[in-house]
């Protein structure tokens, strides 16, 4: 599948600040794909920077088959940004704000009205169309910026921190609103977000950006496999043979890590690798442990990523 | 050039813009000074003098100011006598200076809310994501603060001839008012002043941090017209034609300057401060 994003040792420098250090990824066509960091990781520079909003200090980019450099204009014309803020022109009302970018994306004249009165039913604002957007929510002016965004039907969309500041309930709907986007209209996203169980959700494949560097990329599932290596293990045993148990996995140091705990019932112990289950489960076999069940906890892209940070942070 | 998108960051502006009591206030209120007040004040004045017990037409201190006078302004009044030279001397001649502040200080408020200003709501981002070039970018920011300010100037003049006219009717029984002069001034110097207050605010709005910042930096553009009062309260030069013709062509030259350097210095990666 042809990448429609490639980045090749991308950097930007500001002064003497290096917001995108050598980054280097590609992103598939129809995926979603998550760009994940903290505040100030390089995320929202990396996206203008794809948008040729701002140049490249060195390195080289291509999206949609286009230089962002040379070709700016023609790349945004095929490209949708939702931006961390709104960005919507809170004087105006919903619908001159969306016919004003219709014209400024070249959306045929005689398909205006159509799109806008179909986009702002979709995202349920038809209703309000004539109101000034000062007067709308935090989630209405996010889901009119998406709306914004996709006026021209881009090929790819940039979602900047799409659900940042939304109650559960307004981020949920947009995340619904972003899974729809994909799997209908097939379009690829490229999704920045610090809300990793978004990512988890949404996300095929997901960056993660420390400090402007790349340090981890790959499915969720690949990247739990490779960064977490402690592993939490629920353990259901006769009742009567608890006490046993636990003298068993306190035996075992180089395996079971830290005190077991025994929260609800069953027990729990942090195994310090995925490949130590069997032998855990071999030594309880073997001391006549009846084992009901041994489930581990799946670790998710939250603890990649504290696991990640804590390395970097270590390294520093 | 995609005129579609210029003229729709010009709608976008002029709307916001007129929705900004801020930035409207300014530009209702000093047209409603200079060109519906200060008419009526400077006719009537010299009545409300003579109702106190001074004769109006014991206009000594006016005479000495005239004497200063260049030789071809005092001809310019050679028609005129008595109270009359008084209405001419203010409404004619005094204005005009005055009046060209308006489209200076309508462009420049124009132009911080629409650079400045925006940056400050956080609107440009969203702006500098579509497919314009930077080229458009810059011309249409530029022309959404030029042609308000050519028509406030106009609306603003036509406001004047109906009001200076009708406040002197008593004085002078007929119209007076536009002389050659002013007719020169709306048509070559009127279009060249926004691009003054434009392109220094270009320039300004770059650093500014909002439009507050911008707009008190940006105002001091009016400086050289102040100047200009100044120049013909004290005799220096009054506002002939042929005065009126270079004014216009140094502001012309100006903005040409003023452009082409905001031009080459306008990149949309700087409107965000990168």
């Amino acid at each position: 599948m042809d990448p429609v994003i490639t980045i090749n040792q991308l950097t930007r420098c500001f002064k003497e600040t290096t917001a995108v250090s050598q980054l280097s990824l590609e992103v598939h066509a129809g995926e979603i794909f998550g760009f994940l960091g903290h505040n100030g990781a390089g995320k929202t520079t990396t996206v203008r920077l794809l948008n040729g909003v701002i140049e490249p200090t060195s390195g080289s980019m291509r999206v949609l088959g286009l230089d962002p450099q040379m070709d700016g204009p023609a790349l945004r014309a095929r490209t949708g940004v939702l931006t961390e803020t709104p960005s919507m022109d809170e004087r105006l009302t919903a619908w001159d704000n969306l016919s004003i970018y219709a014209d400024l994306y070249g959306v045929p004249r005689s398909q205006v009205r159509q799109r806008i009165d179909e986009l702002l039913a979709e995202f349920d604002l038809a209703d309000r169309a004539r109101e000034k957007v000062a007067a709308y929510s935090k989630g209405m002016k996010q889901r009119l910026a998406l709306a914004r965004a996709l006026l021209h039907r881009p090929e790819l969309l940039f979602l900047d921190e799409a659900t940042s500041g939304l109650d559960p309930i307004a981020a949920h709907h947009v995340n619904d609103l972003i899974l729809r986007m994909a799997r209908r209209e097939k379009r690829t996203v490229f999704l920045c977000t610090h809300n990793l169980v978004e990512a988890q959700k949404l996300c095929g494949r997901v960056a993660v950006l420390e400090h402007g560097r790349l340090v981890a990329l790959g499915t969720p599932a690949e990247l739990t496999r490779q960064f977490v290596r402690r592993l939490d293990v629920e353990i259901e045993v006769s009742e009567d043979q608890v006490p046993v148990t636990l003298d068993l996995l306190r035996s075992l140091p180089e395996l079971v890590l830290g005190e077991p705990a025994k929260p609800n019932g069953a027990l729990v112990v942090t195994i310090n690798q995925r490949e130590s289950i069997p032998e855990v489960l071999a030594c309880l076999a073997q001391n006549q442990i009846r084992v009901y069940r041994m489930a581990p906890q799946e670790a998710n892209l939250e603890q990649v990523y504290f696991n990640l940070h804590e390395e970097k942070e270590g390294v520093q | 050039m995609n005129k579609r998108a210029i003229f729709a960051i010009i709608r976008k502006d002029l709307k916001v813009v007129i929705q900004n009591k801020g930035v409207m206030l300014p530009i209702l209120i000093l047209p409603l000074i200079l060109f519906v007040i200060l008419p009526w004040l400077v006719t009537l004045a010299p009545s409300l003098v003579n109702i106190a017990g001074v004769s109006a037409n014991n206009l000594e201190e006016l005479q000495t100011l005239i004497q200063r006078m260049p030789a071809g302004f005092q001809q310019e009044l050679a028609g005129y006598e008595g109270i009359q030279i008084l209405a001419v001397f203010f409404l004619v001649y005094m204005m005009a200076p005055f009046f060209l502040i308006l489209p200076l200080m309508v462009s420049s408020v124009i132009a911080a809310d629409s650079f400045a200003g925006e940056k400050e709501r956080k609107t440009m981002e969203a702006l500098l994501y579509s497919p314009t070039t930077d080229r458009e970018l810059f011309v249409a920011k530029l022309l959404s603060g030029w042609l308000a300010a050519i028509a406030v100037a106009l609306v603003g003049f036509a406001l004047y001839v109906v009001m200076a006219n009708a406040a002197a009717w008593s004085l002078m029984h007929r119209i007076f008012f536009p002389n050659t002069m002013w007719l020169v001034l709306i048509a070559w110097v009127v279009p060249a002043l926004p691009g003054l207050g434009l392109g220094v605010m270009v320039l300004v709005s770059a650093r500014a941090q909002g439009f507050q910042d911008a707009n008190q930096t940006g105002g001091l553009v009016v400086l050289p017209v102040i100047l200009l009062v100044f120049g013909q309260i004290s005799g220096v030069m009054y506002f002939s034609v042929p005065l009126v013709v270079l004014l216009g062509l140094v502001i012309w030259l100006l903005d040409g300057l003023l452009i082409w350097f905001g031009s080459c210095s306008f990149r949309r990666g700087r409107l965000l401060g990168a």
